[in-house]
């Protein structure tokens, strides 16, 4: 690690409003946000332009502050899973999967091969949603509207996957500590075969309209970039720093659920301008659907089997267990009613989030709450290089940019 | 000049001016449909439908343009407190006036009256070109004034963009404009219509064609240069602060300017409401059944003819609309000031040069001329483009494992 450079800062709103309104400057301050179509959300940044440039930009967060991390800690493990849904609301599977691998670290419990297996699957579904999602509305914002469309098509076909399993399109909350929620269900397979055939020749069919065009690489190429170094002090993770040519990705570096025994590469790109961060998500969605096509196959091979740890304790028994054995009848009470206890300590477990490095942290007292739940949230720390990119160039860049570090407004306020 | 005439002359503007205003409704509903369809969806289906025997619904949507002036009619019509009130609600007219009058100049047909005048082309005026380019640059007055009396800074960003840009590509569609006279040697209309004959001037003039659909397209602020109103930057753009029909007289100007510029290119370039074999059909018509139905057949004929191609470069416009991302406003400038104007320069003096060498109506020095344009289009578009090294991603670590 390089020596930290101190010119890098996030600026306040007020150190650009003051002056602003005390006459000092000539510039223009314009508050975009938290109502403009394409803050993704409710972010509010007060930019200051000279013209067209964009002199200075200061991100105001927390218009959408939910007390999600707090109110976790009135909730019994089993029950703070919901709230993680809501933080980062495209990727819910990812949320799920980073708190139950925080929670499964306290406790120490085995969780089978298959529900493994299939939390990768799915969690590579969701990264590819994410990504279309991210498309789309980053075209949206450079005005090639079809491409949103042609996005929501695919992901429609992803939503109904989840829908399939979970019963629910996006605050899924299938997984749980201990495994999953329910079984895969009947046809799942074949819903995930369509989509793993369709899916590459239609990436195929994004790139088409995008990758060479020449309106678009003038939009994106050399706009917004940002070293490696800066990238780094600024704790940038996800995409983004890969553009920079740091090859970073949690799923290599740090293994969780298996993914040593997948074969996927880590895209990475050099200049870190917004042409860069396009061309590493368009190829994280490739590669994701090798890792989906991995992990169908793998989950065929394994069969019917447990879904979820055999850890009484920890996951429910199964219903005809329960009016058979009096164990397990007080196994479902104690859980339902007062939840499982972890040990005192405290768990950190960081996935790779679509968006980059998510981590969980949560403080076990002994009791069937936590005591403090924290998420390191890749959106809000990305978003914090927002300023340092966007300074000098012009304010239709700015957009652009916003749109390609993909921030999430819930996960960013949490 | 009797009463009469005057009031044929008011009820032919009121033909025209419902005329435009329909086609614009219903310009909206082809291409709210058409995007649909580039887009895979369904688009507007549901006011208005033959029902059909079998559950069929034929024309489903043929209303909606009625349902949206419904609902903007009905909307409360808000001025901003801080707003410039009168010229804030003079704007509206300023930007939808230029649009209507547009069309006077242009000859939509040939349907003479037996007087030698013609019903389908209002005003015959000597210097019609001239009218033509500045009609459609009073325009951008209306969406200034908008930007600036909404006080509002992303409507005062719009307004700005709106007055640059049209001023930068005035002069390349005056120069694309330019060639068309003097190739044809007439500033009228339906001189430049009837002087083209078979060889429509998108052949001597194709690279005049190029550019004036590329200044035309920017000139009306239509997609990919519709920086005025980019929604994603602006918000609205100019018109941010308007609401209800004042909003709804915006966004009319804006396409009936779009249309109109198609017609113009019609006019210009694609022989107007002219078709091979309409003299002989005309004449053939005149010797079995007289003037008057032959007249009437050939105005029919060729208004149809014209509303025809007109819609082809609307359906471009469109397409263009769902294909491209939005040109940022620097690369705007360039392209018009660095690419097209001394492309129009050079349309010209090839123009000239071509009218010195070769009698008039040489065959053999149109075909050339088009030769001409389109190697230097394809030269141009080759060479000034950016050039950007060809990037990809690297591939780290792609075996398993660590």
């Amino acid at each position: 690690m390089t020596t930290i450079d101190h010119s890098l800062s996030v600026p306040s709103p007020r150190s650009i409003t003051e002056p602003a309104l005390a006459g000092k400057t000539q510039n223009m301050v314009l508050n975009m946000g938290p109502h403009h179509p394409s803050t993704h959300g409710v972010l509010r940044l007060v930019v200051e332009l000279d013209g067209e440039t964009v002199v200075n930009v200061a991100p105001d967060m927390g218009f959408l502050h939910t007390g999600i991390e707090k109110n976790m800690e009135y909730k019994t493990y089993q029950q703070a899973l919901v709230m993680t849904d809501r933080t980062d609301y495209l990727a819910p599977l990812s949320n799920n999967l980073s708190y139950v691998l925080a929670v499964e670290s306290l406790l120490q419990c085995d969780i089978p091969e298959r529900a493994q297996t299939a939390r990768v699957l799915l969690v590579e579904l969701q990264r590819i949603s994410s990504h279309l999602v991210w498309l789309g509305t980053h075209a949206l914002d450079l005005a090639a509207m079809s491409v949103f469309l042609y996005g929501f098509r695919e992901r429609e076909q992803i939503l109904d996957i989840f829908e399939m399993v979970s019963g629910a399109r996006m605050m899924t909350s299938y997984f749980r500590v201990g495994g999953l929620a329910y079984d895969l269900p009947e046809g799942f397979f074949p819903a995930v075969k369509a989509f793993v055939d369709v899916m590459p020749a239609r990436i195929d069919e994004y790139e088409a309209l995008l990758t060479n065009n020449l309106i678009w690489q003038e939009r994106t190429m050399g706009v917004g970039a940002i070293d490696s170094a800066a990238a780094l002090q600024y704790g940038m993770t996800g995409p983004g720093l890969r553009a920079t040519g740091v090859a970073w990705d949690i799923r290599k570096a740090m293994p969780y659920s298996g993914y040593e025994n997948y074969t996927f590469a880590i895209p990475t790109a050099t200049n870190g301008d917004i042409y860069d961060r396009y061309l590493v998500r368009m190829a994280e969605m490739r590669e994701s659907v090798k890792i989906v096509a991995q992990a169908a196959t793998r989950l065929k091979d394994m069969g019917d089997g447990p879904w979820q740890t055999a850890d009484r304790k920890i996951a429910p028994p199964p219903k005809i267990e329960i009016t058979q054995s009096m164990e397990s009848l007080i196994h479902h009470f104690k859980l339902w009613t007062e939840g499982f206890k972890p040990p005192r300590g405290d768990a950190m477990v960081a996935i790779e989030s679509p968006r980059g490095e998510l981590a969980t942290y949560i403080v076990s007292d002994g009791s069937p709450k936590p005591y403090r739940v924290h998420m390191r949230a890749p959106s809000f720390i990305n978003l914090q290089a927002l300023p340092h990119m966007a300074k000098g160039q012009l304010m239709a860049d700015l957009v652009a940019l916003i749109a390609s570090l993909d921030p999430v407004l819930g996960e960013v306020d949490r | 000049m009797t009463w009469l005439d005057i009031l044929i002359l008011l009820v032919r503007c009121l033909v025209l001016a419902l005329a435009s205003a329909t086609l614009f409704a219903y310009f909206t509903l082809f291409e709210r449909r058409l995007l649909a369809k580039f887009q895979h969806r369904i688009g507007p289906n549901r006011a208005g439908y033959i029902p059909l025997p079998g559950g069929k619904k034929l024309f489903g949507g043929w209303l909606q343009p009625a349902a949206d002036a419904v609902k903007l009619f009905l909307k409360e019509d808000v001025v901003p407190a801080m707003a410039d009130k009168w010229v804030y609600i003079m704007a509206p007219g300023f930007a939808v006036v230029p649009a209507l009058i547009i069309w006077v100049a242009i000859p939509l047909g040939t349907w003479p009256d037996g007087m030698g005048g013609n019903w389908l082309h209002y005003a015959p005026i000597d210097v019609g070109v001239l009218y033509l380019l500045a009609v459609t640059s009073i325009g951008v007055y209306g969406i200034a004034i908008a930007g600036w009396a909404s006080n509002n800074k992303y409507s005062m960003i719009g307004g700005v963009r709106a007055s640059a840009q049209v001023i930068s590509y005035e002069l390349a569609l005056g120069f694309a404009i330019l060639a068309v006279v003097m190739q044809n040697s007439t500033f009228r209309t339906e001189e430049i219509v009837t002087s083209q004959g078979l060889i429509w001037n998108i052949i001597p003039q194709f690279l005049g064609f190029i550019i004036f659909l590329i200044a035309s397209t920017a000139e009306v602020v239509r997609s990919p240069f519709d920086l005025v109103e980019a929604e994603q930057e602006l918000v609205g753009g100019y018109n941010t602060e308007y609401g209800s029909m004042k909003f709804a007289l915006f966004f009319m100007s804006e396409y009936i300017k779009l249309i109109a510029m198609n017609a113009i290119a019609v006019t210009l370039f694609l022989g107007g409401g002219n078709f091979p074999g309409i003299d002989t059909l005309v004449a053939a018509i005149k010797t079995s059944n007289g003037d008057t139905i032959a007249y009437a057949v050939q105005g029919a004929l060729t208004l149809g003819a014209f509303l025809l191609k007109t819609t082809a470069l609307s359906f471009l416009s469109v397409w263009v609309r769902a294909s491209v991302p939005r040109v940022r406003y620097d690369q705007l400038m360039h392209l018009g000031w660095k690419v097209l104007l001394p492309l129009g320069l050079f349309n010209v003096v090839m123009t000239a040069v071509f009218g010195v060498l070769f009698p008039a109506d040489s065959l053999i020095a149109k075909i050339i001329m088009c030769v001409v344009g389109v190697i230097v289009v394809v030269i141009v578009s080759a060479t000034a483009t950016p050039k950007h090294a060809k990037r990809g991603v690297t591939l780290v670590n792609p075996s398993a494992g660590n």
